[in-house]
């Protein structure tokens, strides 16, 4: 298996040192592979993807993309954030045409692109429409499709379902996996979710309470392509979750008994 | 279908809002006209007690008006001094605009100039008219010059706090797309500060028709202001209230219509859901 992203001893550091977000975490993301990655709040998984991203620098430690290293966001890596963060004086077309139009495609480049992204995350119709006219599922697909407009080849989604409501985040799920089933990408999914996790996930790795550090590595046995209903119904589902539960339980427990 | 039904359910309870707002809206301009003609009353009976000499009722200022502004009078003085106020205003825009964005981005110039900035934003402009007389003459451009003085710290420091205001969220997207920074006045930075702009533009242009007269009647009196200053030596009042009772009209004109623009250039931040 190609390694896409290797993660190397990353550190990172806030507030001059005095708090610690993570710390020497290491790990490999394969091409093509579907890795999320769960742990308590304040463990520092949302920095982490941010650093991956080129956003922020490690504290000390490496990542690479394809062996080179991330100093700022690379072309071939989009972002998915946790509160959509849409243009809202831009229409739904403008918003998803976004990343293409800073990287100066051409017109009719932009107009095929964003058009198909916007048919994949099933919002054909919408495009004149404002974010705030959306709701929150809807608004959370542009945002899908504006990271996939640019083609990457990494997808860092940070939390994206987190807020929204159990049943719409149900339907995003299904969306994501019937989208990845047409546009194969390496996608690295930050959740606190430990169902959301093992239904999308390849593998899965629980952090440690902070400073966060890898406590597990797990593998997701469940094949492609996937239903949620038939993967909810695998009794090793159910062991799956228990599994990972009681690795979070006692980090969780640790982190309620040290003041942050 | 989360979609349609949502749509739908939108356009209903807006629908609902709008009549509830149209009923209050109506009584409140039924109280607004009865109390304002009651004034103008008021105004009238004691108006004509007074001297006319010193003061005037209404009846005799729309008499006046009509004559000032018939005979092309009114126009063609207040046009001499819409061409200076449109020229320093402008010209005040642009640079406040500009050197907001600057400061606000740019953290050398944040540090270094807000001090000088706050300063002058303070002091009022009357006080410095000596100085732009000796620097620029009694002429068109010191006048322009006033009225640009007037006009660019509110613009400015409007901008500095809407460019301050852009929610970092918004600039963090824009940074994981690799947008260069002058991209991002016109992706991010620009429309996501459209409503303090335009409410910059309102203080400005209250501030700089105070700038108007106040050149034209400390330089080569001109315009506007030598309207109301030849009917004032020559004691009609009447005639002497048209101008300036113009002003007010164009003052109010001109703050309402961007009041109007203000509510309107954002239409995301007023309406909410969910």
């Amino acid at each position: 298996m190609t390694i896409k992203i290797r993660v190397e001893n990353a550190t990172r550091l806030f507030l001059g040192g005095t708090v610690v977000a993570f710390e020497g975490i290491s790990f490999d993301v394969y091409a093509n592979e579907f890795l999320c990655i769960v742990g308590p709040s304040g463990c520092g998984k949302t920095t982490l993807l941010r650093c991956m991203d080129g956003l922020i620098p490690l504290s000390a430690g490496t990542i690479t993309l394809d062996g080179q290293p991330i100093t700022r966001p690379p072309e071939k890596v989009s972002m998915v954030f946790q509160h959509f963060g849409l243009f809202p004086w831009k229409t739904v077309f403008a918003n998803v045409a976004y990343g293409l139009k800073v990287r100066g495609a051409p017109a009719a480049e932009i107009t095929e692109r964003v058009s198909r992204a916007i048919e994949l995350v099933g919002l054909k119709g919408f495009e004149r429409y404002y974010p705030h006219q959306l709701s929150g599922g809807m608004q959370q697909r542009v945002g899908l499709a504006r990271a996939l407009a640019t083609d990457p080849d990494v997808l860092l989604m940070d939390e994206p379902f987190a807020a929204l409501d159990a049943q719409t985040r149900e339907i995003l799920q299904e969306e994501l996996l019937r989208i990845l089933e047409q546009e194969r990408k390496t996608i690295v999914f930050v959740t606190h979710s430990i169902d959301e996790a093992i239904l999308l996930g390849d593998r899965v790795i629980v952090l440690t309470a902070r400073p966060g550090r890898i406590k597990t590595v797990v593998r997701v046995p469940f094949p492609r392509p996937r239903k949620l209903s038939v993967v909810r119904a695998d009794p090793q589902f159910g062991s799956l979750r228990t599994q990972i539960w009681e690795l979070l339980r006692s980090e969780i427990a640790e982190a309620a008994s040290v003041p942050p | 279908m989360e979609t349609a039904v949502h749509i739908q359910k939108q356009a209903e309870l807006k629908r609902a809002i709008a009549n509830l707002s149209r009923r209050q809206r109506r009584s409140e301009w039924v109280i607004r006209l009865v109390g304002v003609s009651l004034i103008l009353a008021l105004w009238e009976a004691f108006g004509r007690q007074i001297n006319p000499l010193l003061f005037a009722p209404p009846s005799r200022i729309v008499a006046a008006a009509v004559q000032v502004v018939g005979s092309g009078e009114l126009w063609k003085y207040l046009s001499i001094s819409l061409k200076v106020f449109l020229i320093g205003t402008g010209l005040g825009a642009i640079s406040g605009v500009v050197l907001g964005i600057l400061m606000a981005r740019i953290r050398v110039l944040d540090l270094t100039l807000e001090p000088f900035v706050i300063a002058l934003y303070s002091t009022p402009m009357v006080a410095l008219m000596p100085l732009v007389v000796i620097w620029l003459g009694f002429g068109d451009q010191a006048k322009a010059a006033v009225i640009y003085l007037f006009a660019i710290f509110p613009i400015l420091l409007n901008t500095y706090q809407g460019v301050k205001s852009v929610d970092p969220k918004l600039l963090e997207v824009a940074k994981s797309f690799r947008s260069p920074e002058w991209a991002l006045w016109g992706d991010v930075i620009l429309p996501s500060s459209l409503p303090f702009l335009v409410a910059g533009l309102r203080l400005a242009l209250g501030r700089a028709l105070v700038g108007m007269v106040v050149a034209d009647l400390y330089t080569a009196v001109s315009g506007i202001g030598y309207l109301i200053v030849r009917y004032a030596q020559s004691i009609q009042i009447d005639r002497m209230l048209v101008p300036v009772i113009t002003l007010s009209l164009l003052g109010v004109i001109l703050v309402q219509g961007l009041r109007w623009l203000e509510v309107r250039v954002a239409p995301w931040q007023h309406s909410s859901h969910d």
